[in-house]
C-alpha cells in the first residue's frame, strides 16, 4: 500500500528557507516575502508566489528552484500559482533579510528613501548615481567616504 | 467585438510597444546608468504587458496566449497610442515621450485601482508602483536636460514640439471607453487631462520649455484605424523570430 505523506505547510516553509533568491543568494525566497501561501489541495501542494517586479526575469527561475527543492524532499505534485494581490512591498522583507543584505554589501530599503549609510564603511556621506541598478529591485549609489559604489534595495 | 477585450488590448499594447521601443536603446544609451535604467523600465513594461495581454487572452477565450497576441498580430490589430510607436529619436526625445506617457499612465493606473473588475484593479496596483518610479525619473531627466545647456534645451524643445500633437490621443474617448465607463471598469480618459496637465505643465516650465499652443491631435492608434508606418517596421523586428520559425520555444 502506498501512503502519501503530506508534510505540514509549516515544515514546507522551513524547507523553503533554504531556497535562495537567484540574484541575491544571501537571502531566501521566504526572506524576500514572495511566498504568500502554502497549502495542500488534495494531493497537490499549491504555492502562491507574488512577483517582486512584474517583469523580473528571476520569477520563473524562482518557481523552478522551489519545485526542484521540493522534489528533493519527495514532493512531486507542486502547483506554483502567481498571486498579484496584495502587491509585493519591501515591507515584507524580514529584519533578518535586511541584515543579510547589508552584510552582503547591499543597502537595505528604507521608507525614508535612500540608504541609511554605506554598507561597506557605514559613512552617511552617500549619493545616488542612478535610480536603476543591476536588477529591477536595486538602484546604484556611491559612498563619498570610501568611494565604493554599492547597490541600494529600492523601497516599494 | 468584446469591449473589455479591446480595452485590455489598449492597455497591453501601450506597455508592449513602449517597452519594445525603449529596449531598442539596450547597449547604446549615452551612458551606462541610462542604458541600465532604460532596460529596466522596458522590463517593467514588458512584465506589465504579460499581465494585460494575459488577461485579454483569457477574456477573448479563443485559446490565444499573451505571446500569441504580442507576436502574431499585425499592425492593424494593435491598439496602442500613436505616441508610443514614434521612433526613439535622440535620448532627449525618448525621455520626453516617456514623460508625456508616464504622467498619463499614472492617472490611468490610479483610476483603474478602483475598477469594478478585480483583475484589472490588481494589475493596476502592481503596475502603479513601477509607473510611479518611471515618472520620477522621466520628469527629473526632462527637467535636467531642458534646463541644461542651450544644446540640450534646443533638443528638448524640438522633442516637445514633435511629440505634442501625439499627446491629445491619450484623452480621446470612443464607444469602447463609453462601455468601460458605463460598467465602472474605467473612467473616460478625458478625466485624466486636468491632472496630467497639472503634472506636466509645471515640469515643462521648470525645464524652460515652451508648450506648443496648437491643440491638434493625431489619432487612430488606440482604435487601430490608422497606425503610422513606424509600427510596421517595429513589429517586423519584434516579431521576426515567431514569423520565421512559427511556434519556436526555448
Ligand atoms: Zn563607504
Amino acid at each position: 500500500m502506498v501512503t502519501l505523506i503530506r508534510p505540514d505547510p509549516a515544515q514546507i516553509k522551513a524547507w523553503l528557507q533554504d531556497v535562495p533568491d537567484p540574484e541575491i543568494p544571501v537571502i531566501s525566497v521566504m526572506d524576500l516575502g514572495i511566498v504568500r501561501d502554502v497549502s495542500w489541495r488534495g494531493d497537490v501542494l499549491e504555492i502562491a508566489v507574488t512577483p517582486t517586479y512584474s517583469g523580473c526575469p528571476a520569477t520563473s527561475v524562482i518557481a523552478m528552484d522551489i519545485e526542484t527543492a521540493l522534489k528533493q524532499r519527495g514532493i512531486d505534485a507542486v502547483n506554483i500559482r502567481t498571486q498579484l494581490s496584495p502587491a509585493w512591498t519591501t515591507d515584507w522583507l524580514t529584519d533578518g533579510a535586511k541584515a543579510k543584505l547589508e552584510a552582503y554589501g547591499i543597502a537595505p530599503p528604507r521608507p525614508a528613501g535612500g540608504p541609511a549609510h554605506c554598507p561597506h564603511c557605514k559613512s552617511k556621506d552617500v549619493e545616488k548615481v542612478s535610480q536603476f541598478g543591476s536588477t529591477p529591485c536595486k538602484a546604484q549609489w556611491r559612498c563619498q567616504a570610501c568611494l565604493e559604489p554599492f547597490d541600494y534595495f529600492k523601497c516599494i | 467585438m468584446d469591449p473589455l477585450f479591446e480595452f485590455l488590448l489598449r492597455q497591453g499594447d501601450n506597455t508592449l510597444v513602449l517597452g519594445h521601443r525603449i529596449s531598442e536603446w539596450c547597449g547604446k544609451a549615452p551612458v551606462l546608468e541610462e542604458d541600465i535604467a532604460l532596460a529596466n523600465t522596458a522590463l517593467d513594461l514588458i512584465g506589465q504587458t504579460q499581465m494585460w495581454l494575459g488577461y485579454a487572452a483569457e477574456v477573448e477565450g479563443a485559446g490565444r496566449t499573451a505571446d500569441d497576441l504580442a507576436f502574431l498580430r499585425d499592425a492593424w490589430d494593435f491598439r496602442n497610442l500613436l505616441l508610443l510607436e514614434r521612433p526613439n529619436g535622440d535620448f532627449g526625445h525618448t525621455m520626453m515621450r516617456q514623460f508625456l506617457f508616464d504622467a498619463y499612465q499614472i492617472q490611468n493606473l490610479k483610476a483603474l485601482e478602483a475598477s469594478s473588475d478585480p483583475r484589472i484593479a490588481e494589475i493596476a496596483v502592481k503596475s502603479g508602483k513601477e509607473a510611479t518610479y518611471h515618472l520620477d525619473r522621466s520628469r527629473d531627466t526632462v527637467i535636467a536636460l531642458g534646463d541644461g545647456t542651450s544644446e540640450s534645451n534646443a533638443r528638448m524643445q524640438s522633442a516637445l514640439d514633435a511629440l505634442w500633437p501625439y499627446a491629445g490621443e491619450m484623452f480621446l474617448a470612443d464607444e469602447i471607453d463609453q462601455a468601460m465607463a458605463a460598467d465602472h471598469i474605467a473612467p473616460l480618459p478625458l478625466e485624466y487631462r486636468a491632472p496630467w496637465e497639472a503634472a506636466v505643465l509645471p515640469a515643462l516650465a521648470a525645464a524652460a520649455l515652451k508648450v506648443p499652443q496648437d491643440d491638434f491631435a493625431h489619432q487612430g492608434g488606440k482604435t487601430g484605424r490608422r497606425h503610422s508606418e513606424h509600427l510596421g517596421h517595429m513589429l517586423a523586428t519584434m516579431q521576426v523570430l515567431q514569423r520565421s520559425y512559427p511556434g519556436a520555444t526555448w
